[in-house]
Order: structure tokens, then C-alpha cells, then sequence
């Protein structure tokens, strides 16, 4: 029986405000990046933690500018090694309150190795994934999740890399916990980083963002007014897959495995006949159908798409020592010391 | 058969065992020195085997030694050359004979001279033949079939039966040197204790080897080495990687935080993080990273959240943690990176030992980011210089290169064992909840900024690579606060050294020649230098711990003698430091990179050559 690591309840009501830091925030006019700012900011508030008892800790790219603005302990790291360094500070402490943040550049390509490692331990913490499928500090050059012939500085003649789907990566990791949210929605992106803090283990939150200056619009089917609706299936667990302005579509799964948008009330598809989401489905398929869908073939999957149940790496850390402790015969250094083979000169 | 004819007292030993990599002289050679430690010689040891797990059998490539030397004097180094040469096959006579004494004694298992076997190791003929051999002592034994014949009855596979044969020369070796059979009786039993018959097997073997080389007399006359005349205490043996393993969880004890090593496996630093992993009893944290960049970071991720934090790799591995070193340095938090040296570049000689990453450990990051850098110099100091390196750490809020290298990572010794009373105390400067915190505000004696740990109410801040305005610790791209803060990294690692021990001399404070080395070569010049003193020549050793800082005498000692000559296992990189340090002070230079340690000859033939320069 592994105990589970309870964290001690504010002893005050905190609000947002009381997470904003004294330091301008220096984010382009229009950026995604200052909606997620306020989500993380209203969430942490609502999870009724005593302030001290939070770590932000960031990459570097432009959304790892991030715990400069929030007055929590914040770790501005090295690039692509934020992963890592949280997960150091999460075992070294596992009561605190982890959020890690990266943007694709720095979580996908120089730091792939520790988010699929962190992911694949199932240190508990979340992170945050800015993807705008665009290098922004560097000034616009093409990112690992960049679409195919996209051009860019450094492809100037579209690229010809195959794009990283982060979800895929991330199930191929093993990951118990993966969501998407837009950056706009603050509504969703803090009730997303809530369900993620919740989770214990790695959870995920891919954030669609848009770089208004380098990649503006490479969410637009999504995001747009007009179009959003029938673009976005918004995923709730034990709820139907359905979606669309007038709220008559939705998803099924064909005879060859694949998901089929259908429109209920056509071809006899009553309501009934939609997939309903379980979102705790130990089994990864159907996370990995929804979280490949795009558009237009498909509407965005965003929402929590999987929360697993798993113990985490530092629950399963402090309880092998604990174990170990127990019936350990060797108890200080100088135990130690004069264990084993020794022999007196006299 | 008559009883010992003679016995030889002897002030000193060196035996050498080896075979194919799968031949068990790790464990022969282990063993041996445990049992002469334990009857209270002083030993050194020096495991030399090949990366290869399993290198091809029977070739010179594949052969794996352990050189053992054990004396009832005081022992500093494994020895030049053997006594005595346990050669398990062809390849190991073809590799190690050059490593014996002349007239020295040779033991081989005859049952693999045989022609396919020379042809493995490339000889043309018989060498058993071949009259250069009759200048040794040479012990032909048929220790494969004797073992055989030995265990045929035993209810043991072909395979175990085989593998019991190291058994049969440790017995052997045991008999000529006097040596009793119980601690290695002791060891089979706990070791095979889920196997009885392998347990009585290897017991069988293991007497059959000593009263066979009883029978045939194996030597003429026994040698007996009389214990060491050794301070009091309790005693053990330890390797150099456990010592450092050990100094560190002493460390972390001794501040009273939990410790927490982040690290990557590579040869030779492996055993650390694994003896570190083994320590759950003492709460130790180990996290075996992705990679060795993760390595490093983990453990500033755990550093910054508050726990005394170390990663551990050899040189190639210091490469790829060099830009989150250079983090370490500008958040300023406390962190010990092991380098067990090995020669190099790149793969290099991965189980060889070398002392080529000094420039690196000194200078090897992006900007201008010091760091102290300490180096052990014999395997049961490691246990020393690895708390010192904890405590430099965490008192100075800095991260620290503790050097070691292969020879003495994997060498072991007797070791006094210390009682952590006797440690010296580590004060780290914590902040806490109350105090009017600035990230960068700093003490006026060190320079240190306090440690405010997540978790602590009232202190949120945040660090992070970017430069830092002095103080208040937020991103400043003001050119006048990047000099200063500049300045600051740079005096505050100088101030170290108003910490640290002088530099003590061997020797006489006018000696014509004065000896300078560091780290690991300590064992070979000590004892080359103490040799020449002895016959009466006027030579002075200064061996260096700490390298950077230097200690504040350093210069002054330098200055006193004629002649001084750097000795190291490069190319001279501690000279060139000196050099850029003093550059009036002329250097001589004694260097060699063959992945080996220094001799005692060789050391003693260029100082002596040196003494004799008008």
C-alpha cells in the first residue's frame, strides 16, 4: 500500500491577483501566451494551496518567460531541459505543486528526451504545452511541430519535415493524462489545469496558441467565430462526441477501426448511436483516434481526451525508502561505516 | 612430502592475477587483498580490465588483471611489478610478463597452453619453451583438469565446474603466502548461499589449490609478510567510487538534508551512483536520468527545491552537463559533480585511468563561470575529499567539481574508519520564513546569497539562467550590473580559499628538487620521493587538493625551491595553470598518457636525472 502524498489546504482564500508578480509582462500585444497567464493564474487560486507550496518551472522560448509573472517559486531554466530540472525538484520534494511550461521548440525538439521521460516515469506535475508550431524567440523559424511545406526563415522552400503530433508522442510515452485547450478559452485552459493538478502523475496540457507575429492564424479553423463550432469537439468524460453549431454532430467508430463524423438525424444516426467519451479507459486507442483528429477532416479533440489512474514515480520513490527504513539495520553513517567486514588494529 | 622447508620474510609483496575477463580474477584478486587486510598487512589494488564484458577469449585483448600489494610496511601504490604472476592463459602471460620481476614467480594453468591457444594470443610457439622463461620461477599446474577431477563427483554442471578453477590459484597463492582460508570460505558460503553445491564446490577447489601447491612444493620456501605497524582503530577496505559514495551521504547527514544524486551510468563513475542507490536505509534519493544532461539537471531541479544535491559522471559526461553547470553557477545553488577521470577524448579508454580533464573541470563552460574544483588523490580519501566538496558546496551556495579518476575510483585500500563526530560541521545558509528575503542579497564574508527553498512561506522568487540584478535577483540587461555580478561569481569562488588548508611539503623546506602532482598519481610519487629521501637525496613533494582555488601558500612554496617538476597523467595541463598563475616560476614537466599510472622507476629515474642537472 503506497500512501498517497496529501498536500496541507490554504490557510487563506487566495485569489488570481495574489499570483501576479510585480515584473511587467513583456509578451507581444495579442500573444496567446497572456490568456494561458491568466487560466494559470485563476486556476492556482482555485486549488486552495498555500502559495509557498508552488513551482513554476519553464524552458526557454517565449512562454518560458512565464515564472517571471507569477509570484510562486519560479525556475526559469536552460533550453529544453525544463522537464528534467522539475523533475529533480519534484523528488527532492513532492509535496510542492509542480507546473512546468514549455513551448514546442523546447519541449519537443532540444528537450524530447525529458518529456518523454518524465512522462514515461509519471512525475507528477503538469505542463503546460504551448504549441504554435513556430519558433518565436529565435524569430520565426519552423518548429517540430510545424505543418509540411510551411515556410519559414529556415525554410524558405516550405520544410519537408513530418510534423511531431505532441499527443502521439506523448501516448507513445506512456502518458496517463493528456488535454487540449485553445489559448483564448480561459474557461477551459483553468479547468484543464485543475483536472491536470488533480491528476497525480505527468499531466499534459497541449495549448493551441497562436503567435500573432511569426504564425498568426495556425489555429484559425479552430478558433474562428465562424468556424469554431463544427471544429472543435470539446471532450467531457461520459458525455457523447457531438459537436457542431447546431449541436447534430458527432462521432462514431466505423467497421475499419477509424472515427466517423456523422450528422444526427441523417442516415438514421439518432443520438444514441453517438461514441460516449471515457476519458479513464486504461486502454489507449480511442485517446489516440481522438487526439489525432484534425481539421477539416475532423473537428480538434480538446478537453481532458485521457486521465488514467497510475501511481506516480515519488510516490513510488518515498514508499521504497519508507519500505526499505523499515526494516533496515543500518540507520546513520556511522552505521554504515562499521558495516560489512572490519577489523580492529590494536 | 616434507613440510614447509623455509620460510622468507618478505617487507613487501606484489601479486598480479589474470586471465580471460570470464576467468574470475577480479574476485581471486579481491579476495586476496581482503584476506591481507584482514591479517593486517597494508595493501593497495589495481583492478586493469577491459571494457569488453566479455572480450573475445583468449586474446591479449580480452585479458583482465587485478595487481594486488600488500607489505608490513606502509603501501601507496599497487607496485611497479609483480612477484608474482598468476597467468590463467597464453594472452595473460603474453600481456602481463613485462609486468614481472625478474626472477619473479610465474603460475599457469598449463591446460590452456595449447596450440589453439597461442595461436589467440599470437605466439608462434610454446612460450612455456622458450628459454626467457627460465629466468622465472615458472609453476606449471593443470588447473583445469585438477579442478575437474576435483568437483567430478560434486553433482555440478561442466559450466560451474569451469567457472570454480579461479578457486583453485587463490588457493594456491594462499599457500605461499601463509595466508588462512576462512574469509574467503566465509565469502563462498554467503555469496553462493541459494546454491549448496556450488558453495561445497568451490570450497573443494579452493583447498584442493592450496595443498596441491603444498604438495608440490610449489615454492621452495614460503614467504610471510608481517602485519603493518598501522595507527589504532577499527579498519576496512574500501574502492575509491564507494569512498566518494559514502563522503557525500556524510555530507548530506552531516547538514542535515536529504541527498539526492541524479546521474547517468558511465565507466569508471557507475559503482557511485550505484552504491548510492543501495542506500535507501539512509534515505538517499537516486534518479538514474534519461541522460547525462537530465543527470545534472535533476539534481539542480532537486538543489533549487532544497536537498543537497550530486551528479556523478566521468569526463565525456562532464561535456554534456557543461551548459547546466554554467545554471549552477548563475542561480548560485549548491551542487557537487563527481568527474572520475578516464582517458579520453571522447570514448577514449573508458577503464583506463587518465588525468586529462583538469583544463575542462576548471574552464570547460560557455562564459566566465568559476567553480572550485578539488581533486581526491587516494581511494579512501575520496571519502574526505568528497564531504569537502559537500561542504564547499552548501556553505558557499556553489556548485563544486570533485575530480577522481579510474585508479584509484577502482582501487581499494585499508581504510581507518572515521566517526562522524570527528567531521567537521556543515552551515548552511538557509533562509527562512520571516526574514526580509532578496534573492541576491549577499553575506559579507563568502559572498553567498541564502538559500530560500520552495516551501518556505513568504520567500517566492524566481531564479533562472538570464543575468541577475544584483540583489533583488530580477533580469538585468545593465552592462554596469553584468561586470559587477561578473566580479561577484569570480571573488566569491577566491574567497574559498581563505577556507581551504594550506598546501603541505614532504620534505625539507631547501630540498634541491621539489616534486608537484595532484590527485591520483599521489600513491607513486609519494612513494618515489620517500625512497629517494631515504637514500638520502634532497627532494620535497607537494601534492595538490585543491586546484582551484589554489591554497593561499601556494606561490610562496613554489617559489622556495631550485627546481620543481610537475608530474601528472596529461600533458601538462596542471603546469599550464601554474605557469598562468606564476609566470615567473620555471616548471619541468613529467607526463604520460598510456592509460596507466605512473611507475616508481620511471618517476624515480627522472628525478633523479633532474637532482643530477647543474
Amino acid at each position: 500500500m503506497i500512501d498517497t502524498i496529501l498536500k496541507p489546504l490554504s490557510p487563506e482564500k487566495l485569489t488570481p491577483r495574489d499570483f501576479k508578480s510585480d515584473q511587467e509582462v513583456k509578451w507581444c500585444p495579442g500573444c496567446g501566451d497572456h490568456g494561458v497567464l491568466i487560466s494559470v493564474q485563476k486556476a492556482m487560486a482555485a486549488m486552495n494551496l498555500p502559495k509557498e507550496m508552488f513551482a513554476v518551472i519553464s524552458g526557454i522560448g517565449c512562454s518560458s518567460r512565464f515564472p517571471y509573472y507569477m509570484d510562486t517559486y519560479g525556475f526559469h531554466t536552460i533550453h529544453g531541459r525544463a522537464a528534467a530540472i522539475a523533475s529533480g525538484v519534484k523528488s527532492a520534494n513532492p509535496d510542492l505543486e509542480i507546473l512546468q511550461v514549455s513551448g514546442d521548440g523546447d519541449a519537443l525538439a532540444i528537450g524530447g528526451n525529458h518529456f518523454i521521460h518524465a512522462i514515461r516515469r509519471n512525475i507528477d506535475m503538469t505542463i503546460l504545452l504551448f504549441n504554435n508550431e513556430i519558433y518565436g524567440l529565435t524569430k520565426g523559424q519552423y518548429s517540430p511541430t510545424s505543418k509540411q511545406g510551411m515556410v519559414t526563415k529556415t525554410s524558405p522552400f516550405g520544410t519537408i519535415e513530418q510534423p511531431f503530433h505532441p499527443a502521439e508522442l506523448a501516448l507513445g510515452a506512456q502518458s496517463k493524462f493528456y488535454a487540449r485547450s485553445i489559448d483564448t478559452n480561459i474557461k477551459l485552459t483553468t479547468e484543464l489545469i485543475l483536472s491536470g493538478s488533480k491528476h497525480r502523475g505527468t499531466s499534459i496540457i497541449e495549448i493551441l496558441q497562436n503567435c500573432v507575429i511569426y504564425n498568426d492564424g495556425a489555429h484559425t479553423l479552430i478558433t474562428d467565430k465562424e468556424t469554431k463550432h463544427d471544429f472543435q469537439l470539446i471532450l467531457r468524460h461520459g458525455e457523447r462526441m457531438i459537436f457542431g453549431k447546431e449541436k447534430n454532430k458527432g462521432l462514431v467508430l466505423g467497421g475499419n477501426g477509424k472515427l466517423i463524423v456523422v450528422t444526427i438525424g441523417k442516415f438514421g444516426i439518432a443520438e444514441q448511436d453517438i461514441l460516449i467519451h471515457d476519458a479513464h479507459n486504461p486502454d489507449p486507442h480511442m485517446a489516440w483516434l481522438l487526439s489525432n483528429m484534425s481539421a477539416p477532416e475532423y473537428p480538434v479533440a480538446l478537453g481532458v481526451i485521457r486521465d488514467v489512474a497510475a501511481l506516480s514515480y515519488e510516490e513510488k520513490m518515498v514508499q521504497q525508502i519508507k519500505d526499505v527504513q523499515a526494516t533496515a539495520t543500518i540507520k546513520c553513517m556511522d552505521d554504515l561505516l562499521n558495516s560489512g567486514d572490519t577489523w580492529e588494529v590494536k | 612430502m616434507s613440510q614447509k622447508i623455509k620460510i622468507i620474510e618478505r617487507d613487501e609483496v606484489v601479486i598480479r592475477f589474470s586471465g580471460d575477463s570470464g576467468d574470475g580474477m577480479q574476485l581471486t584478486g579481491t579476495q586476496f587483498s581482503d584476506t591481507s587486510a584482514l591479517f593486517g598487512n597494508d595493501v593497495a589494488t589495481f583492478p586493469d580490465y577491459p571494457s569488453e564484458i566479455r572480450a573475445p577469449q583468449g586474446t591479449v585483448g580480452g585479458v583482465s588483471g587485478f595487481q594486488l600489494h600488500f607489505g608490513h610496511m606502509e603501501v601507496n601504490t599497487p607496485g611497479d611489478f609483480a612477484d608474482v604472476l598468476v597467468a590463467m592463459n597464453p594472452a595473460a602471460l603474453k600481456a602481463n610478463l613485462k609486468w614481472v620481476k625478474p626472477s619473479g614467480t610465474i603460475i599457469v594453468n598449463e591446460d590452456s597452453f595449447t596450440e589453439r591457444g597461442f595461436e589467440k594470443a599470437g605466439y608462434d610457439s610454446n612460450p612455456l619453451e622458450d628459454e626467457k622463461l627460465a629466468d622465472y620461477n615458472l609453476i606449471k599446474a593443470r588447473v583445469t583438469s585438477l579442478t575437474k577431477e576435483c568437483l567430478k563427483d560434486s553433482g555440478l554442471d561442466q559450466k560451474s565446474i569451469l567457472r570454480s578453477k579461479n578457486m583453485f590459484t587463490l588457493g594456491m597463492v594462499y599457500w605461499m603466502f601463509d595466508r588462512p582460508l576462512e574469509h574467503t570460505e566465509e565469502f563462498i558460503t554467503n555469496k553462493f548461499k541459494k546454491y549448496p553445491l556450488v558453495v561445497e564446490g568451490n570450497k573443494m577447489v579452493l583447498r584442493a589449490g592450496f595443498n596441491f601447491a603444498k604438495t608440490i612444493e610449489a615454492l621452495p620456501y614460503n614467504f610471510s609478510v608481517a602485519p603493518a605497524k598501522i595507527k589504532k582503530g577499527t579498519y576496512r577496505n574500501i574502492t575509491g567510487n564507494k569512498a566518494t559514495a559514502w563522503g557525500l551521504i556524510a555530507a548530506a547527514e552531516k547538514a542535515g538534508l536529504e541527498l539526492f544524486c541524479g546521474s547517468y551510468p558511465i565507466t569508471p563513475a557507475t559503482e557511485i551512483l550505484q552504491e548510492l542507490a543501495a542506500r535507501k536505509d539512509l534515505g538517499v534519493k537516486t534518479f538514474q536520468a534519461e541522460d547525462e544532461i537530465a543527470g545534472i539537471c535533476t539534481s539542480i531541479g532537486a538543489s533549487f527545491a532544497g536537498n543537497f544535491a550530486v551528479t556523478t559522471t566521468s569526463g565525456p559526461g562532464l561535456a554534456l552537463k557543461t551548459e547546466a553547470a554554467g545554471l549552477a553557477v548563475m542561480t548560485e545553488l549548491p551542487l557537487v559533480i563527481v568527474n572520475v577521470q578516464r582517458g579520453g577524448p571522447s570514448t577514449g579508454l573508458p577503464t583506463k585511468t587518465e588525468q586529462s580533464d583538469l583544463m575542462q573541470a576548471i574552464h570547460g563552460r560557455s562564459g566566465e563561470c568559476p567553480m572550485p574544483v578539488i581533486a581526491a588523490s587516494t581511494p579512501s580519501n575520496c571519502f574526505e575529499y568528497a564531504f569537502r566538496a559537500g561542504k564547499i558546496a552548501l556553505e558557499h551556495m556553489t556548485p563544486v567539481i570533485l575530480l577522481t579518476d579510474g585508479f584509484i575510483a577502482n582501487g581499494a585500500e585499508p581504510w581507518r574508519i572515521p566517526k562522524m563526530s570527528d567531521l567537521s560541521t556543515i552551515n548552511v545558509p538557509l533562509a527562512k520564513e520571516g526574514d526580509d528575503y532578496q534573492p541576491y542579497a549577499r553575506d559579507k564574508e563568502k559572498l553567498t546569497r541564502k538559500w530560500a527553498v520552495p516551501g518556505t512561506k513568504g520567500l517566492e522568487h524566481r531564479i533562472g539562467g538570464l543575468e541577475k540584478m544584483d540583489v533583488t535577483g530580477t533580469v538585468s540587461y545593465v552592462p554596469e550590473n553584468h561586470q559587477v555580478m561578473t566580479d561577484i561569481r569570480s571573488e566569491r569562488i577566491r574567497r574559498v580559499a581563505n577556507f581551504i588548508p594550506d598546501l603541505p611539503v614532504k620534505g625539507n623546506d631547501e630540498a634541491d628538487v621539489l616534486v608537484v602532482g595532484w590527485g591520483g598519481t599521489y600513491g607513486h610519487l609519494t612513494t618515489a620521493v620517500r625512497e629517494l629521501q631515504a637514500d638520502g637525496k634532497d627532494i620535497a613533494l607537494a601534492h595538490f587538493h585543491y586546484i582551484f582555488p589554489l591554497p593561499k601558500n601556494t606561490e610562496e612554496v613554489l617559489k622556495r625551491y631550485k627546481k620543481v617538476i610537475i608530474c601528472e597523467l596529461n600533458e601538462g595541463q596542471f603546469a599550464e595553470y601554474l605557469r598562468a598563475s606564476f609566470q615567473d616560476i620555471k616548471f619541468n614537466q613529467y607526463n604520460k598518457l598510456q592509460g596507466l599510472p605512473f611507475t616508481v622507476m620511471e618517476l624515480k629515474e627522472r628525478f633523479n636525472q633532474l637532482l643530477e642537472e647543474k
